[in-house]
């Protein structure tokens, strides 16, 4: 694991990495997206409606697969001060609130013709909502400090806080009386999912991992120079102390 | 086009379905067009902070990490 | 210990503690997080007059009956059903054998006066034509009543 603490390796690995990200994102998004809105039938009871699926599933995917790697992320560095921990972490946060964000205006668009109403306070929306809040707050948090490493410790800590929330949002469906439908996909028995409709969800859930790829490579790229940004600022300003 | 007219029409439900995918094209886009500016920005900067000091010290001092 | 053995310790710790003060808060409030409550949840336990709750479970069938501008029809969990007035517009999946909840309360006559009707649907996506197909062969699973 220390072999990537090296910033110069992530970056070398992120040029490497980066061109076959995006090019798989464009790919499976472009292809994804054909067969959703044309290459694929509509649901029996849903109607067209239900297309609006393929695009909130995968950010819901994306918002909780984003969340739990910032834990982690978290935990590298508060338990094992892994230098580049903090900094991808960071990187990845306003992306795991857009998915979230977007999870939740495109259920309310899906919710209001099929169910009658935008909002519920059912514990599968609220605790999406309660993603979202944790979202925002890490990244008021982080910045919060002058010395970004207190920003960074306190987030951390809040990011690790905030991890019991992930199972919650992924059984809220079956511990508790819901409006929000069961699983379809992921559950005892396999999927409740026609394979015509499965290929586009499975198509978009993975266009949206290799775009969270090549996002987090690109805003990793962009911590990292902020890092340095910064120590050779605090360089300059002491070499320009000692009358240099 | 009777089949274009149906895309359009998503069975009565294009009010929602479009929005749907519109917000998510553009927030998606959004993301990606912010996260590549960031970079290039930065990436330009630090090229700007390094460049004289390579010249003076050889190399540049460290960089923290 | 080591001082990166002690943080990851002290970390651990605290996360267990976490994890269980939430497990304890969620149980004990569990009944309130429920989104609806079914039929057989009423059963037995009056409810006191003008208490707004939400009722779940499945519409059964022959049921509904419009009357005007209002419409009745049983809420069911299969094993208990439960009258309801309504006198709104119906959401589009509304239909008899489907999942329903009604927000409202609970008359004196013992028929609940809803407020409000959402549809609740199944996890089940299909296309039109194997959704037909499987009614005719006789292998259509109805769903659940909640």
């Amino acid at each position: 694991m220390h072999r990537y603490a090296n910033p110069a390796r992530f970056l070398r690995l992120a040029k490497a990495i980066l061109p076959y990200s995006s090019g798989l994102a464009v790919l499976l998004l472009g292809s994804g997206l054909w067969f959703a809105l044309v290459g694929s039938p509509a649901d029996y009871q849903q109607g067209d409606s239900m297309r609006i699926m393929y695009v909130h599933v995968p950010s819901a995917w994306m918002g909780m697969v984003c969340y739990v790697a910032m834990a982690v992320l978290s935990a590298m560095a508060l338990i094992w001060k892994h230098p580049l921990a903090d900094l991808l972490a960071r990187a990845t946060a306003p992306v795991g609130a857009a998915f979230t964000l977007l999870c939740l205006i495109t259920g309310s668009l899906w919710g209001k013709p099929m169910w009658g109403t935008w909002w519920v306070w059912d514990a599968r929306l609220t605790s999406m909502l309660i993603l979202l809040f944790l979202y925002l707050g890490y990244m008021a948090l982080i910045d919060a400090f002058d010395d970004p490493e207190r920003g960074s410790k306190a987030g951390a800590i809040l990011a690790l806080v905030g991890a019991v929330n992930i199972p919650v949002i992924k059984f809220s469906v079956d511990w508790w009386n819901t409006l929000h439908q069961p699983a379809s996909v992921v559950k005892m028995g396999g999927p409740a999912i026609d394979p015509s409709m499965l290929l586009p969800l499975l198509l978009m859930a993975f266009g949206f991992k290799a775009y969270w790829v090549t996002v987090l490579l690109l805003r990793g790229r962009a911590e990292i120079a902020a890092q340095k940004i910064r120590v050779l600022r605090l360089a300059q300003v002491h070499a320009s102390s000692r009358g240099e | 086009m009777e089949s274009l007219h149906a895309l359009f029409a998503m069975g009565g439900y294009a009010g929602y379905v479009w929005p749907a995918y519109g917000i998510s094209v553009v927030v998606l886009i959004g993301v990606l067009v912010v996260s590549v500016r960031q970079v290039r920005c930065r990436e330009a900067e630090l090229e700007r902070l390094q460049g004289p000091r390579r010249e003076r010290r050889g190399s540049p001092a460290g960089a923290g990490s | 210990m080591t001082r990166k053995q002690r943080r990851l310790y002290f970390v651990l710790l605290g996360l267990v503690a976490l994890g269980a003060a939430s497990a304890l808060i969620l149980t004990a409030i569990s009944d309130s997080l429920v989104y609806f409550y079914t039929p057989s949840d009423l059963v037995g336990k009056p409810q006191p007059e003008g208490r707004r709750m939400r009722i779940g479970g499945l519409v059964q069938d022959h049921s509904v009956i419009r009357d005007g501008k209002s419409v009745t029809f049983v809420v069911t969990d299969l094993t208990h059903g439960l009258p309801v007035t309504y006198a709104g517009i119906l959401p589009d999946l509304f239909r008899e054998g489907q999942g329903v909840v009604v927000e409202g309360k609970m008359g004196t006559d013992g028929t609940f006066l809803a407020a409000e009707v959402l549809a609740k649907h199944d996890e089940k996506y299909m296309p039109k034509d194997v959704a037909d197909a499987l009614k005719k062969s006789g292998q259509w699973k109805e769903p659940k009543a909640n």
